[in-house]
């Protein structure tokens, strides 16, 4: 095989719209009286009764979104929990077949098959997918256990979240933007990013074609005349990089002009262990994320 | 220094009758089999994917050098205004530079300014549905010809001066999963082409055909048939579906007349169950007799496969003194030396970081651990899934006598995804993830020692890269990489010279030609060719 083949990477270079021109076809056909039932016509799985299609569907799964949505589709660090029941980009047939298909514009759900690696689905193999999540998705979405409401306050408080997250418009801007976390990431994924941040750092700016993701990196530097700052990697190359200094200012180095150059993979967000925040807060913090995303 | 630029100074007097006017002569248009052969008496030129039948990626030139790169600008660009990978690595024959772009575009441009004198693009059926971008890598030349794989797996010869088909062979029926995206050899007067595939369960084959008209002279089954030596190392009737696609360009020994080509992994890429056996000849270099497509030797470098370690990594022949070898930093991780007279290895060290395998068998060659399999949870092994470098070129420079080649350092969650065959649809039987946990991934260029397949020096990439390389008499290694800079390195130490930033990830091999008395080098990154030379 040529490369990777799993989903990796939003492509924002979309490839000539395979799926257009397979519509165009499909209308001839159509109109040609050779195809009785365009499967992109249909707003229901034609498959949703046939029990073997959840089991191809799962093969499916695993080889395109799973990179993203995890094993059991249960999320990520990357993709959002797709066992919810209630699915941010809707949730009927339809609305599955479309964001799978056609992926999420602005976001790191691609097109299907634009990804640069790997094969894509067909739309008979798009429904077996989606077969695949409605055999895992949960009929109803408990409440969330925590206090949103409270999770709030902590969230813009004691815990000191906002002094660098922003929700809504409103925070910091040297940690990722959280409006959208509550409905992107697992629940698992949010704790971890509590309990220990610098386990798998947040991911910042993904570059049209590049294989990888910048990541929250944490960055010294001191310049050529003594300045030092510190903050977190924007983008780098090897000659260059820019970063965001704790008072949210953007600075462009050439790495060889500088005196010192540090980069860890230790994050500048601390870690909130049961001491600074209790089981029983992070619950509610959590939940204020869950209800911010649902919005 | 100065040598060297006295000897550049007599190269371009030499070629200076060919540019003398300000019209680009047609009277050296014919490219015949015997300047294939001596392609290293017209550096200025660029006639085939590798730069000659070596496989090399060694451009001759040297007016561009250690002391002066750092001052290279821009010359021009084109632009094919397409998304996806832009893999080509274009041809330069007396003026007159020949690409390919995504989706099956071709150009001819005047190559002093990058303005075209035609432009192509095949109309490609909708439900074509090639793994890994709607790519192409570029032509072959022959004659007033140039040549082209497709898409939908045909081979395409256009004419060399209006860009207009002049055949259209079918090698095989796309819907199977079948497409061409490599770059043709011309050997004789034959054109060879292999297959992608490995992803849809193909039966993967080599082919040639008359450059005059396109009738197929011969076709060669990277699987053997049934009663065929080597068919035995397949399960039942997974021969049939066995994938093992030929997805690089070949190279081409007159001396002893053959063709050596890479194949692919066996399909299901990650799925070893209902395929025991060798799988021959996946994961192979083959040695071919170009007249006949006979089959003279094979060495397999991952028997079995289960981890997508194509082996479509360009196969270099380097002599050096009366050994006569192949080199090739595989996609599993190991750097191989091979004699190419009989197939017999000589050693292999890892050039990357491995953890397939952990012993060798008599002869040297590296074994997979049987712990290594994909599991369905899921199982961590390097070289990922990407490979420790893939089909981007390699490059080996005769006077520093080293092996340039991209090295990815990236490991693998292997996980299998049992699926059934079925004709046109992915059969890949796997899923694989990055592990989250260990430190992000990176790359480098290394330049290895073929003697010792000790590392050299080499210039660390800050994540991996599907950048080429290109080796310069001028002292010079090129390369790019996946943040978008094209870099010129000093061969012999590493040491960078210059960068520009492209502003899209590198996805190709370059190539430097000259025209006018004036060399470029050329890279083509993102939608655009662009070309760099000195003020």
């Amino acid at each position: 095989m040529h490369s990777a083949k799993n989903p990796r990477l939003p492509d924002p270079l979309k490839q000539p719209p395979v799926w257009a021109a397979t519509c165009f076809t499909c209308t001839l056909l159509l109109m040609m009286g050779l195809f009785t039932a365009s499967l992109k016509a249909q707003d229901k799985n034609p498959f949703s009764a046939d029990p073997k299609a959840a089991k191809l569907g799962e093969s499916q799964f695993r080889a395109n979104c799973a990179f993203c949505h995890g094993l059991g589709a249960r999320g990520g660090g990357r993709g959002p929990d797709l066992t919810r029941a209630r699915k941010r980009r809707g949730n009927s047939d339809a609305d599955l077949f479309r964001t799978i298909n056609e992926g999420v514009p602005g976001t790191a759900m691609p097109q299907n098959g634009a990804t640069q690696q790997g094969v894509g689905m067909t739309e008979e193999e798009i429904w077996q997918v989606i077969s695949y999540i409605r055999s895992v998705e949960r009929k109803a979405d408990a409440t969330a256990i925590g206090n949103a409401a409270h999770g709030k306050e902590i969230f813009n408080g004691t815990a000191g979240c906002s002094t660098c997250h922003m929700i809504q418009g409103k925070g910091g801007r040297i940690g990722p933007d959280l409006s959208a976390t509550g409905a992107t990431r697992s629940t698992d994924y949010i704790v971890e990013s509590l309990r220990s941040p610098s386990r798998r750092l947040a991911q910042g700016i993904s570059e049209a074609m590049k294989e990888f993701s910048q990541e929250y990196e944490t960055v010294k530097v001191e310049t050529a005349d003594g300045q030092k700052f510190m903050g977190v990697v924007l983008n780098e190359d090897h000659f260059t990089f820019q970063m965001m200094d704790t008072r949210e200012q953007i600075h462009l180095f050439e790495k060889d002009k500088l005196r010192s150059f540090e980069k860890s993979r230790e994050s500048l967000m601390p870690v909130y262990d049961q001491k600074t925040l209790s089981d029983k807060d992070l619950q509610d913090v959590v939940a204020y994320l869950l209800a911010v995303g649902a919005q | 220094m100065k040598s060297a630029f006295m000897k550049t100074g007599m190269r371009l007097a030499l070629m200076a009758p060919l540019v003398l006017c300000g019209r680009l002569s047609n009277a050296r248009a014919q490219v015949t089999p015997q300047r294939l052969l001596d392609s290293a008496k017209e550096p200025q030129n660029w006639l085939m994917y590798s730069g000659d039948y070596a496989g090399r990626r060694f451009s001759a030139l040297d007016q561009i050098n250690a002391s002066n790169a750092a001052m290279l600008v821009p010359k021009w660009a084109y632009q094919t205004m397409a998304g996806g990978k832009f893999e080509t690595t274009p041809l330069v024959v007396d003026g007159i530079l020949y690409g390919t772009g995504q989706d099956n575009r071709a150009f001819a441009l005047d190559a002093r300014a990058g303005r075209p004198i035609w432009q192509y693009q095949r109309a490609l059926a909708a439900d074509i549905r090639p793994c890994c971008g709607r790519v192409n890598r570029g032509m072959a030349i022959l004659g007033d010809k140039v040549f082209l794989g497709t898409l939908d797996a045909h081979v395409l010869a256009l004419d060399a001066k209006t860009g207009s088909v002049v055949w259209d062979a079918t090698a095989v029926d796309y819907r199977k999963g079948y497409s061409i995206t490599l770059a043709p050899l011309v050997i004789k007067n034959l054109v060879l082409v292999g297959v992608s595939g490995g992803e849809y369960g193909i039966r993967g084959f080599i082919d040639a055909y008359h450059a005059a008209t396109g009738e197929r002279k011969w076709r060669f089954y990277t699987i053997p048939g049934p009663g065929e030596p080597g068919h035995d190392s397949w399960e039942g009737d997974s021969w049939k579906i066995g994938g093992a696609p030929a997805w690089i360009t070949g190279t081409y020994d007159l001396a002893t007349n053959t063709t050596f080509w890479t194949t692919g992994n066996p399909s299901p890429s990650n799925r070893g169950e209902g395929r025991s056996g060798d799988n021959l000849y996946s994961d192979s270099l083959l040695a071919l007799d170009p007249d006949t497509g006979k089959l003279k030797w094979y060495f397999q470098f991952s028997k079995h496969d289960e981890h997508d370690y194509d082996a479509t990594q360009v196969p270099v022949m380097v002599d050096q003194g009366d050994r006569h070898l192949i080199l090739q930093a595989n996609r599993n991780g190991f750097f191989y030396v091979i004699d190419r007279t009989n197939g017999k290895l000589e050693f292999a060290n890892p050039f990357a970081k491995v953890t397939w395998s952990d012993s060798k068998d008599t002869s040297g060659v590296p074994i997979a651990r049987k712990d290594a399999s994909p599991t369905l949870e899921g199982n961590r092994v390097c070289p990922g899934a990407a490979g420790a470098t893939n089909w981007m070129s390699p490059a080996y420079d005769p006077q520093t006598q080293l092996f340039y080649v991209t090295a990815r350092e990236q490991c693998d969650v292997f996980s299998t995804a049992p699926q059934p065959y079925e004709a046109g649809h992915a059969y890949y039987g796997s899923a694989y993830f990055p592990n989250d946990d260990a430190v992000p991934f990176t790359g480098a260029l290394r330049a290895i020692d073929p003697n010792t397949g000790k590392l050299k020096w080499e210039w660390r990439h800050p994540s991996p890269t599907w950048s080429g390389v290109l080796s310069t008499a001028g002292g010079l290694v090129f390369t790019g990489d996946a943040e978008g800079n094209f870099i010129a390195l000093e061969a012999a130490s590493g040491k960078a010279l210059w960068h520009f930033q492209c502003g899209a990830s590198v996805y190709s091999s370059p190539m430097s030609f000259a025209i006018d008395g004036k060399q470029y080098v050329a890279v083509a990154v993102g939608s655009t060719l662009f070309t760099f030379g000195l003020p």
